[in-house]
């Protein structure tokens, strides 16, 4: 069976995701989807066709429409990276399936990031930030600041969330980074293959000799009682370890470079350093760091007036629904007075982000300590000389060269 | 005003205590909570902000 349909025209719909020019803007290409149509079509990878939802009230919508399914295991289900496409029916927990087995796995893992819990942890993260910019300053005045500081702020908090051991931090971000991040199928799958064997072992040993991390209250809770075998609960931790390196890493390296690229704004900050809540989320709405998300229509939907049929490829343009001029005003401009409200930075629906609240704190006081420490840090190159990821990746630097 | 909670479908966001945290907070279960004495909302503006904010509409208000 062959999803793609033939365009009346005879002209293919333009190819979907483009890599970005600028680190914190949408291609340029993708101006072509921001006219009135909140819907446009669009050539995915394998040549297949696609809804592109460009409307930030249909896109809301439709993330939270049981009509559409995340389930990556389903033999049609839309491929975005070549790399993905022999991944065999693989079921991810959590992101890549829907209710009401993502509602049983969301359930048991809601406390571990609910609000009281992140406030709690904040003075944690904190002493990480200061440990980590205490380094970067005495080796300094010259850094990556993804490696010395927007990477190892994640990977330390989500391992002292998981209960994880950091020392083992070598192995499992530069796997995490060739999972999410491989050109390839056969290094995806090697790295998958890795980490798999890693947290397997870790699970057993912590069955063994428990220690007092999320993944312990799991296992201890879960596996005991019958609720999850060993395998989901391997699985878990993957989706929460790769997910815990590969989305704020982007959002704390990305926040600093955009704020440095836009000094009048960075100034408000330095003046009021109580402003930093609404600068990180103007940053989640300009920046855009998931650029996109992936559904498959599973019964037909009327939006936008056009028809969705069971079994379209779908995809939510995260980065062109926070720039919709009919929510933001002069949605282009980075402002960090603007209310940047209802942006879907984190997505929408079930599947809005688990760990938001942590992304939150660890960006916040990542930043927030960041410029309250280095006032005068600065690119270390021209912006254009910037290393970033590829169009289909979380979107942020490879390396930012930084000095003050 | 009166606010409706659907702990069923609550997914522990936490948009409803960012958006309005005089009156929302969340459980031990991190499932969304009214803060006890404020159920009508306090007269709170952000209250009505409410219902857009979280992801999977488990709240509602009305009037009265």
């Amino acid at each position: 069976m062959t999803e793609t349909e033939i365009r009346p025209t005879g002209s293919p719909a333009p190819s979907f995701p483009l890599d970005r020019k600028c680190p914190y803007q949408p291609p340029q290409a993708y101006a072509d989807w921001r006219g009135d149509s909140p819907l446009s079509r669009v050539t995915l990878v394998d040549g297949r066709e696609a809804w592109l939802v460009t409307g930030h009230a249909e896109g809301r919508a439709l993330l939270a429409d049981p009509r559409l399914s995340s389930d990556w295991g389903h033999p049609e289900f839309p491929v975005v990276v070549q790399r993905t496409e022999d991944r065999g029916g693989l079921a991810f927990p959590l992101i890549g399936v829907d209710d009401p087995l993502h509602a049983r796995q969301r359930r048991m893992l809601i406390p571990s990031f609910g609000v009281k819990r992140m406030n709690a942890i904040r003075p944690m993260i904190q002493s990480l930030v200061d440990r980590l910019l205490d380094d970067m300053l005495a080796k300094g005045p010259v850094a990556d600041l993804v490696s010395a500081f927007a990477l190892p702020v994640p990977s330390m908090a989500i391992c002292e969330l998981l209960g994880v051991p950091y020392g083992d931090h070598d192995f499992f971000e530069e796997r995490s980074r060739d999972f999410v991040g491989a050109a390839t199928s056969a290094e995806a799958d090697a790295a998958f293959a890795a980490l798999y064997g890693y947290l397997f072992e870790l699970v057993a040993k912590k069955q063994a000799d428990p220690g007092d991390g999320l993944l312990d209250e799991l296992i201890a809770r879960q596996l005991e009682e019958g609720a999850l075998d060993h395998n989901e609960v391997v699985m878990i931790a993957l989706v929460l370890l790769v997910a815990g390196h590969e989305t704020s890493v982007n959002a704390i390296a990305l926040g600093a470079l955009t704020l440095l690229q836009h000094p009048e704004q960075l100034d408000v900050l330095l003046r009021d350093p109580a402003a930093i809540s609404g600068v990180v989320e103007e940053l989640l709405r300009f920046t855009s760091v998931s650029d996109f998300m992936v559904r498959m229509v599973k019964e037909d939907i009327e939006v936008g007036g056009e028809t969705l049929k069971a079994g379209d490829a779908l995809v939510v343009s995260i980065s062109l629904m926070n720039r919709d001029a009919k929510a933001y005003e002069d949605p282009d401009t980075f402002d960090i007075r603007r209310s940047a409200k209802h942006h879907v930075g984190f997505g929408h629906g079930i599947h809005q982000c688990l760990g938001q609240n942590l992304a939150r704190a660890e960006i916040e006081i990542a930043l927030g300590t960041l410029f309250a420490r280095i006032p005068g840090l600065r690119l270390a190159v021209p912006l254009d000389e910037v290393p970033i990821k590829a169009g289909h990746d979380a979107q942020g630097p490879v390396e930012l060269p930084v000095t003050w | 005003m009166r606010i409706t909670i659907d702990r069923d479908r609550c997914i522990g966001s936490g948009q409803c205590v960012m958006t309005a945290p005089g009156v929302f907070t969340q459980d031990d279960d991190a499932l969304v909570a009214l803060v006890p004495g404020h159920e009508d909302g306090s007269g709170d503006p952000r209250v009505l902000d409410v219902p857009m904010a979280c992801p999977v509409q488990a709240i509602e208000i009305s009037e009265g």
